[in-house]
């Protein structure tokens, strides 16, 4: 198994204060791991890291394959369709996947391909969110509560496109409080832990 | 890297841009205010309106530039779009300027267009409006790069248009100092090239050096 | 892995409680050179300095004026060095230092301005004048209070901090150009601006009371950035152990 992504002794600082304690992460091709951790303790501020957006104030981050993520926000224009976002992000991210209808009706947004992305509801944004990962594949997945607001047909949505995208080779980091994913080899486990205030010497 | 993206990017911003409709002529419309309203304000005495008019123009070009700054990165911000700039393979800088690159698209060539009607209105000599346009080519350039910088800086705030204008301010001295008088020499009949020299050595430096600085000031702002 | 540790520890924190003391004690030193220095820059500037035969007694302000503009411009220098050591190495304390500086720099430019006005209203016969110097000014003014509106307003001090660096080498770069152009404006637009001093013609008589207020004007300076800096540390710490002790014993 190739790694895809090898983060040694990573954190993060705010206000000059670590975020949480010191983290090794290893994903490697068909490797899916859970992030776990109260709220408030750094899981998306880790995920952050590892996706390349912030830099890590302590350790190394090397990532071996183009990297998607996927946060709250799910980075969709309100003011355009379902359609013109997926088209953009699939010329945008320069490796196209499969097409931006065939990514809607992967995602059960059969039809809504000409409504405005502000006109769905939260899950139908989360839905799309994860149609934008299909247009453009990228090896590493790196989602950031992919199941908050879905249904329990979008729960499994996500389990599906996780099994298959693990069994094309990729790997992803998730966050969850809601459920956890449900595969065919159970997902790694990385608790975060918050990090102590530190004391100068 | 795909440079790919860049079109993708100046597309999309220029589709929001049309979907946006008004509010992106909205810059338009607030230079011809301030066209309209100087003249009622000081009396329409040709003279007084020739004498002022270049620095009028340039300064509600400026002032336009600025209203649709607090939009240039926010948006962007707050859905989350901007933070996918940063995955790794993606161009930052050169995302930068198409960003800036259709801000001046909305922003600068609209004005540049419209300049000749509101040289008329103000009774700018013809001689000087070659040089009026010259300059607004120049120059807008310049305040979308400075403007650029301003709202990168101000992006994790939350009082950011009131200090992006305290920004902006001081920087653009240069650039208002040497449009206008390009075009005030023209009008009395001496050469502008000193000016406009200088203020393309302006646009020159700032396109070397603002990218850098508005893609190390979003960087900062994206933690 | 050990100087890898020791690097990281020494740019996070660039040593806060060993900063602490080290201004405590150098500070009070900084405060009475001041001191010490404008007093006597004051004495020869009001009481040893002849009139002069065209302004009679009005031109002794420029012994605050002069230094004032002085200290503005190497006020700036200064912060700028401290924001360049700033966003390269990312050591907290110069981060610090270089914020500190502009509320210094910029009450060091309303005095030069204010000093130039109230000078300006019997030598002009106006209370403004559109002089490249001043204009540029309070250019530079506008500058030092826009750094400082932006570190304020951001949450993270530290992620406020080195945004505010890169506006502070912004500005650098610009602060030339800016004076550059302002000097070419006031040479187009009037004849010729009055001119306080000819090439040479301060007397060299005139010249003590001006180096002893320049020197006053830079220890004031210093100590000044090291009791802001040290304020400034206290506060983002503390809800720290070192600065919790420190409250404490003052308590005692």
């Amino acid at each position: 198994m190739s790694l895809l992504l090898e983060a040694r002794d990573v954190t993060f600082r705010r206000q000059g204060d670590r975020v949480f304690k010191p983290l090794d992460v290893e994903l490697a091709a068909g490797n899916a791991v859970v992030v776990l951790g109260p709220n408030g303790c750094g899981k998306t501020t880790l995920l952050r890291l590892l996706a390349g957006i912030l830099q890590p104030a302590e350790g190394a981050i090397s990532r071996h394959a183009a990297t998607a993520f996927l946060g709250h926000a799910s980075a969709l224009k309100a003011e355009l369709t379902c359609r013109e976002n997926l088209e953009f992000l699939r010329a945008f991210h320069g490796t196209p996947g499969i097409s931006a209808s065939r990514a809607l009706s992967r995602t059960g947004l059969t039809g809504l391909g000409l409504r405005p992305a502000r006109a769905l509801s939260a899950g139908q944004k989360r839905r799309l969110g994860l149609a934008s990962l299909l247009v453009s594949p990228r090896p590493i997945w790196l989602l950031d509560e992919p199941y908050a607001s879905l249904d329990d047909a979008g729960g499994e949505l996500v389990d599906e496109l996780l099994a298959e995208h693990l069994a094309e080779g990729g790997a992803v980091a998730l966050s969850t409080h809601q459920r956890k994913p449900k595969l065919a080899s159970p997902a790694g486990e990385l608790w975060v832990q918050r990090a102590p205030l530190e004391e100068p010497a | 890297m795909s440079l790919r993206a860049l079109p993708a990017l100046l597309l999309r911003d220029l589709r929001l841009a049309v979907r946006h409709g008004g509010e992106s002529l909205m810059p338009l419309f607030f230079l011809f205010a301030v066209l309209i309203l100087v003249p009622l304000g000081v009396g329409p005495g040709p003279n007084l309106l020739a004498t002022i008019a270049p620095g009028m123009i340039w300064v509600a070009a400026l002032l336009a530039s600025l209203l649709a700054l607090e939009n240039l990165f926010r948006p962007d911000f707050e859905d989350g779009t901007l933070e996918q700039w940063w995955l790794g393979h993606l161009p930052v800088t050169g995302l930068v300027m198409t960003r800036l690159l259709s801000h001046w698209l909305i922003t600068g060539l609209p004005v540049i267009l419209f300049a000749p009607l509101a040289a008329q209105m103000l009774y700018l000599p013809d001689q000087a409006l070659g040089v009026l346009m010259l300059s607004l080519l120049i120059g807008t350039p310049i305040l979308s790069l400075i403007g650029g910088l301003a709202a990168a800086l101000t992006l994790g705030t939350n009082r950011g248009s009131v200090l992006l204008s305290i920004l902006v301010f001081p920087l653009v001295v240069p650039v208002l100092i040497f449009a206008t008088g390009a075009v005030a020499a023209a009008a009395d009949g001496f050469s502008p090239r000193a000016h406009l020299g200088l203020l393309a050595a302006l646009l020159v430096l700032a396109l070397t050096l603002v990218p850098l600085a508005v893609t190390a000031a979003l960087r900062l702002n994206i933690e | 892995m050990i100087w890898k540790t020791i690097k990281v520890g020494f740019h996070r924190l660039g040593s806060a409680p060993s900063f602490y003391r080290f201004s405590t004690v150098v500070s009070p030193w900084l405060w009475a050179g001041f001191a010490l220095c404008s007093v006597i820059g004051v004495y020869y500037a009001l009481y040893v300095v002849p009139p002069d035969y065209q302004q009679s007694d009005s031109f002794r302000i420029l012994y605050v004026h002069v230094p004032s503009a002085w200290q503005a411009m190497a006020g700036y220098v200064v912060m700028s060095i401290l924001a360049a050591i700033a966003l390269i190495w990312r050591i907290r304390l110069t981060e610090i230092m270089a914020m500190m500086c502009a509320p210094i720099g910029a009450a060091f430019t309303a005095i030069c301005l204010a000093t130039g006005s109230i000078w300006g209203r019997p030598m002009w016969g106006t209370w403004w004048e559109w002089d490249a110097r001043l204009t540029s000014m309070l250019v530079l003014l506008f500058i030092y209070l826009g750094i400082m509106g932006l570190y304020a307003a951001f949450d993270d001090k530290r992620k406020g901090a080195r945004v505010a660096c890169i506006l502070v080498l912004v500005g650098l770069v610009n602060i030339p150009i800016i004076h550059f152009s302002v000097e070419w404006w006031t040479t187009l637009h009037q004849g010729k601006t009055i001119r306080i001093f000819g090439e040479s013609s301060m007397h060299y008589s005139m010249m003590p009371p001006l180096i002893w207020m320049t020197i006053g004007v830079k220890l004031m300076f210093g100590a000044a950035l090291l009791d802001r800096a040290r304020n400034e540390l206290l506060t983002q710490d503390r809800r720290k152990g070192w600065v919790r002790k420190i409250l404490s014993n003052k308590g005692d």
